[in-house]
């Protein structure tokens, strides 16, 4: 008989962990509150830094896990801890005796509205990098205009915000903008494209390279400097100002459509499992591991794990190696090795 | 016109909309390292120019982005190619402003 | 733009206004630059609304003037405001109502101040109390006036002898929208419809027929800023904020402005003169200029006060056009006439800014 391991969430940290889970010899069960496995990659259209496709990546892991229980449209109601281990409660009447969860909820991605001056939601050509990604898989939509001959994303829309509640870096949006200003200078060769951002956040590998592309290749014009406002004009195109701070004045410019990268918050969602199963949440509202070295996949309590965006904002790469090394201390906790 | 004592000041606003880029666009084509410029400032720092006459390479590209008039700056250069010793993209500065200095004449 | 998008913001920004019982202070300013529209108010809300508005001549300045010209400590602003609550307590009120906006938002900030440091509240008390032996209770509402305009505009619109509807076309009127700064960008929660995409004068222009017209430079500033102006040699800044205003709003028609600020009407309307002298350039139609109202003078045009009563003679900008326009009847002759019937003299007419 196999063990049972609650996995909460199906993003791709949940369908790589309980992947990793099948083959150590366990029985996953991944609990997903959506109608669909890949969370928000299977949203995405293409990835950085190779543009390799979301859906085929989503795809893959799901052929990973055909022998996995999942249960879609479902939530957790409660957990129990129990003598040895848990019960999880199911809201479709499922409970689960596990002695080991893995908690993969991910993270929410902030709601652009809610910085007013940028007037997501009430100008008719701003949309958000989740738009665009929806919008690159075929989704049309009339906020994005048929020919645009000039394109700002803005950087850091909820991200090193401490007003807004978020202080933290989300890490993939200064990577992303350069992604998607390639990809509509791809589609749009006379447009101009200004990405606007407070730091270029480059990290990760080949991230440089494109940036250097995203200058040489098709002269998209980075200027440092926040965007401060929008407005709207007779022709409803956007007139955007922000300050060049490498020249010390303040610029404008008019734009057919604004993009603006909205970062990771923490997903609201998670205080109560919190809550049930005594979690700790760290101060950014994201879950707290037991350190943030070698401690990232365990939480405060035995037998309950964690992997990708769950403890803060993060990278494919980085969310799928958390998941295997989630599955391998589950199978050392399993195992008392 | 009636004297108020006060004018309307001039705007600093840099308007992208109206700024001339035409000579950066032809820097461009015949230097396309331009393109790739950071605006770290390493060229600025070590400029022999800079503390004396407020040349600064620098602000020259981004000055040519947004379509002002960056002749006086040039005048300051010496030529000395210490710029091009510091630039971490590698870009031939020195080549870059005698080009620029071409398509000015 | 998606109105729907801004109906959502203005369902956030809310704000609770009692609907009678109101101690009423007015600006310092006001009754020299619009000199009808405080009275105009008193008279609306007592006589047509019916209600109780109550005021003492013991008012005095709040302060804010001196303490955003940096003339004054904002502990001696507090020590002011404190008396004007103990007046208020002592009149038997409890909603405290203000007509200027640099004045609400200086009890806004006091209040919000003293909310965080407590102590400092307690020594304004002892201050207030060595000085006139006075002592008082804090307001359990605050509000401007142009939140009570907005709370009554349907009672308002429902007396409404006139409409924001062009007589000819029968078109709603092109009008813009300005807000004092503050008025709610210094605390967005504060502000009916918030900073970024306020309500509270487009509530009224929407209830009283109008069409509301955003323009990209709505939200900036009129530049007046207190201590700029006040230094003659700064004023060209002060008059280059109107200007990108004006410059912003060009293209799109707009037939009149309404404004909830002392300063900001004030400037909106005299800077038109200045820049048509300047530049030689009007924003309205043949050669004259966009009116510029306070929500009162809107409000008694809207229930058929006559225009010279509202003090309209003392607009730079002519507003007969916009009467005509909307089918206010007025007396041309009777411009420069005063209350008492007698002449007050005409100003000097401009060279480039079409008035009469």
């Amino acid at each position: 008989m196999k063990e049972n391991v609650v996995v909460i969430g199906g993003g791709v940290a949940g369908m790589e962990a309980a992947r990793q889970l099948l083959l150590l010899g366990y029985n996953p069960i991944v609990v997903e509150q959506q109608d669909h496995l890949g969370g928000h990659v299977a949203q995405w259209n293409c990835l950085f830094p190779d543009m390799a496709s979301a859906g085929d990546l989503v795809r893959n892991l799901g052929d990973g896990i055909t022998d996995a229980n999942i249960f879609l449209e479902t939530r957790v109601t409660f957990v129990n801890r129990l003598q040895e281990g848990y019960l999880v409660m199911l809201s479709n009447g499922v409970n689960i005796a596990c002695r080991a969860i893995l908690v993969a909820t991910g993270f929410k991605l902030f709601d652009a509205a809610r910085k007013e001056e940028y007037g997501y939601g009430v100008y008719d050509h701003v949309v958000t990098n989740a738009d665009l990604e929806s919008w690159f898989n075929g989704n049309t939509s009339d906020r994005f205009p048929e020919a645009p001959r000039s394109i700002g994303f803005v950087h850091c829309v909820g991200s090193r915000d401490l007003k807004a509640g978020n202080s933290q870096c989300s890490k993939v949006c200064c990577i992303t903008a350069v992604k998607q200003a390639i990809e509509m200078k791809e589609r749009f060769p006379d447009a101009r494209v200004f990405c606007f951002y407070m730091d270029l956040r480059l990290f990760g590998k080949k991230y440089e390279d494109f940036y250097i592309r995203a200058q040489q290749e098709f002269g998209i014009q980075f200027i440092r400097g926040r965007v401060s406002e929008v407005g709207e004009t007779l022709d409803g195109r956007l007139q955007v100002k922000a300050e060049d701070t490498l020249s010390g004045k303040p610029l404008k410019v008019q734009l057919d459509l604004l993009v603006l990268m909205a970062g990771m918050s923490c997903n609201p969602d998670v205080a109560d499992l919190a809550r049930m199963a005594r979690l700790d949440i760290d101060s950014d509202g994201f879950l707290r591991s037991r350190d943030n070295l070698g401690g990232i996949n365990a939480s405060n309590r035995p037998g309950i794990f964690y992997a990708g965006a769950c403890t803060g904002a993060k990278t494919v790469p980085e969310v799928l190696a958390e998941a295997r090394s989630a599955a391998l201390a589950i199978h050392r906790y399993m195992t008392g090795r | 016109m009636t004297d108020f004592g006060f004018k309307l000041s001039k705007s600093a606003t840099l308007d992208l909309d109206k700024a001339d880029t035409g000579l950066y666009e032809r820097l461009c084509s015949l230097e396309p390292d331009a393109r790739i410029c950071m605006n770290c400032g390493s060229c600025s720092a070590t400029c022999t120019a800079a503390p004396f006459s407020g040349m600064s390479l620098r602000k020259v590209i981004l000055g040519l982005q947004r379509g002002q008039d960056v002749r006086p700056m040039l005048q300051g250069c010496m030529l000395c190619g210490k710029c091009s010793m510091v630039c971490p993209r590698g870009i031939n500065t020195r080549h870059l402003l005698l080009t620029l200095c071409r398509i000015y004449d | 733009m998606i109105y729907e998008g801004k109906q959502k913001i203005w369902k956030d920004y809310q704000k609770e206004i009692p609907d009678d019982h109101w101690y009423y202070v007015r600006s310092c300013i006001r009754q020299n630059f619009f000199p009808a529209s405080e009275r105009k108010f008193t008279d609306i809300t007592q006589q047509m609304l019916g209600k109780d508005v109550y005021e003492t001549p013991y008012h005095t300045t709040c302060g804010g003037i001196a303490y955003h010209c940096d003339a004054i400590p904002q502990e001696t602003v507090m020590t002011i405001v404190a008396r004007q609550f103990a007046l208020m307590t002592e009149a038997g009120y409890e909603n405290y109502v203000p007509s200027c906006v640099t004045s609400f938002g200086n009890y806004v900030e006091i209040l919000e101040t003293w909310h965080e440091f407590p102590e400092l509240e307690t020594r304004i008390r002892e201050q207030l109390w060595k000085a006139c032996r006075r002592e008082f209770k804090k307001p359990k509402y605050l509000a401007h006036t142009s939140d009570l305009i907005y709370h009554w505009r349907n009672e308002i619109a429902e007396k409404a002898r006139v409409r924001l509807i062009d007589k000819e076309t029968g078109e709603p009127v092109r009008m813009a929208e300005h807000i004092g700064c503050h008025y709610a960008k210094m605390f967005p929660s504060k502000g009916i419809g918030g900073a970024e995409y306020p309500y509270v004068l487009a509530g009224m222009i929407e209830s009283w027929g109008g069409q509301v017209v955003d323009y990209p430079e709505r939200r900036h500033c009129c530049g007046y800023g207190f201590r700029q102006y006040h230094m003659k040699a700064n004023r060209g800044y002060c008059v280059s904020n109107t200007h990108k205003k004006f410059e912003s709003m060009e293209p799109y028609g707009i037939q009149a402005i309404l404004t909830n600020c002392p300063g900001c009407c004030y400037f909106m309307d005299r800077w038109q003169y200045v820049i048509a002298e300047q530049t030689g350039k009007t924003y309205g139609k043949d050669g004259f200029g966009i009116p510029v109202f306070t929500y009162e003078e809107l409000a008694g045009l809207v229930l058929g006060y006559d225009p010279w009563d509202l003090g309209l003679q003392l607009h730079q900008v002519a507003v007969e056009p916009f009467l005509d326009r909307i089918g206010v009847e007025y007396d041309p002759k009777a411009k420069y006439l005063g209350l008492n019937r007698e002449d007050i003299l005409r100003p000097e007419l401009p060279t480039n800014l079409k008035c009469f």
